[in-house]
């Protein structure tokens, strides 16, 4: 009886590290059917057409909410303190170095690794990836690279585009309804906003976190198990896990660049 | 082939307004194109307390900024700290007899050098310190002594 749940909290424990190593061999399978992709561009590009320009639209409009409320809230804040002139620093610092990058990879998993799995997942439930290898296609080139390589470059992408839109949607809020200076909003970014700890590090956070989501979602659909149940379960995981992923690697990464 | 034109033409469009944000990032929101380029020459100061000043603070001269701190250290022997200042080599005329003092901008803003040109005929070059400087205000000494005049004019 005592027995019971230790050997469940095993038999748990010993499947989780189970998938632990079948994500890591297959990022290493992955890894390695990258270089045929030189030969056939084509794949990528349909692969970047469906995976970041499609995700654009709700990065887009999200960005330019998020930077609205910033410079709203920003603003309410600052004016208690006659520091109204610093809004731009403070919309631009929370853009660049955190909402950026982890709002994008948020958006990017719901949009596009929710996407990304499920149409891996009922390739694989329909036998089509088994097809293929009968026809002796590797699915790993033909299918899971494209796509690893089309999220791992429009992450950075779509995050550089939504810190943009943010910060023009504070701008309008800012500069245009509550009437901050227009010169002080640019002139105090620009003071404060250091292209190397600032960008170079948004930039960074957004490539690791697109990474593992790319990773995450593509595994996820690889793995799944091939019922139309096992489909949906695989969708909610990776939505699930990319943003637990995400957050817990944004402390991690917090930490190490602005942490001294 | 049609279809796959547009999803060409789409494709190079987002990744062209990816790099253009990025760019965009880069000149318009970071200070890059107020970093002060090309070639630049060292000179050191030494100050008694350089209160909250820091690595990459301006220096200016007359309100115009002509140079940024490069680095501080304290000098175990003098008992102060010494500053390096790294000047933009267009501004190459200033006096031997330049002083430097420590202000703040605005009530809480951050501090910064503001340079004094004396009259000297001779000028500043690589590595030179300069003699006349003034330390940084602290607010807690300026209370401090505040308080210590009013204690002693009340007891006259």
């Amino acid at each position: 009886m005592i027995l019971g749940p230790l050997q469940l909290l095993g038999r748990k424990g010993l499947a989780f590290f189970e998938r632990l190593g079948r994500g890591h061999l297959f990022l290493l399978q992955t890894l390695t059917a990258l270089p045929g992709l030189v030969l056939r561009p084509g794949l990528v590009i349909r692969q970047l057409y469906s995976v970041g320009v499609l995700t654009l639209l709700i990065i887009l409009v999200s960005g330019l909410f998020v930077g609205m409320v910033l410079g709203l809230q920003g603003y309410n804040t600052l004016v208690d303190f006659g520091a109204e002139e610093s809004l731009g620093v403070v919309v631009a610092l929370s853009l660049v170095r955190e909402l950026g990058p982890v709002v994008s990879a948020l958006l990017f998993a719901g949009r596009a690794g929710s996407a990304l799995t499920a149409e891996i997942g009922l390739m694989k439930a329909t036998e089509q990836l088994s097809g293929m290898e009968m026809m002796a296609v590797d699915p790993m080139r033909r299918v899971i690279a494209p796509r690893f390589v089309a999220g791992f470059i429009s992450m950075p992408l779509l995050a550089a585009i939504f810190s943009f839109v943010g910060i023009y949607g504070g701008y309008f809020v800012g500069v245009g309804l509550l009437g901050v200076d227009d010169g002080a909003y640019w002139s105090q970014m620009q003071d404060k906003v250091d292209l190397h700890d600032d960008v170079y590090n948004g930039v960074i956070k957004s490539i690791v976190f697109g990474f593992v989501a790319v990773w995450i979602a593509v595994f996820e659909g690889y793995d799944t198990v091939p019922t139309s149940a096992g489909v949906s379960r695989a969708t909610t995981r990776t939505v699930v896990h990319t943003a637990l992923a995400v957050l817990g690697l944004d402390f991690v990464l917090t930490a190490l660049m602005f942490g001294d | 082939m049609g279809h796959s034109r547009i999803v060409e033409l789409w494709v190079g469009l987002f990744v062209a307004a990816g790099m253009a944000a990025l760019f965009m990032l880069a000149m318009q929101v970071s200070n890059l194109s107020n970093n002060i380029s090309g070639e630049t020459y060292n000179i050191t100061a030494a100050f008694e307390n350089v209160g909250g000043l820091k690595v990459r603070s301006p220096v200016t001269m007359s309100g115009v900024r002509v140079g940024r701190v490069d680095s501080i250290d304290y000098d175990t022997r003098a008992y102060e700290a010494v500053v390096t200042l790294s000047i933009d080599s267009r501004y190459n005329s200033l006096p031997q007899d330049t002083s430097a003092s420590i202000f703040t901008a605005g009530l809480l803003g951050e501090q910064y050098i503001a340079l004094e040109p004396g009259g000297s005929e001779t000028n500043l070059s690589e590595g030179d310190r300069l003699r006349l400087t003034q330390s940084a205000l602290v607010l807690e000494q300026l209370i401090g002594q505040f308080l210590y005049n009013q204690a002693g004019k009340q007891q006259e």
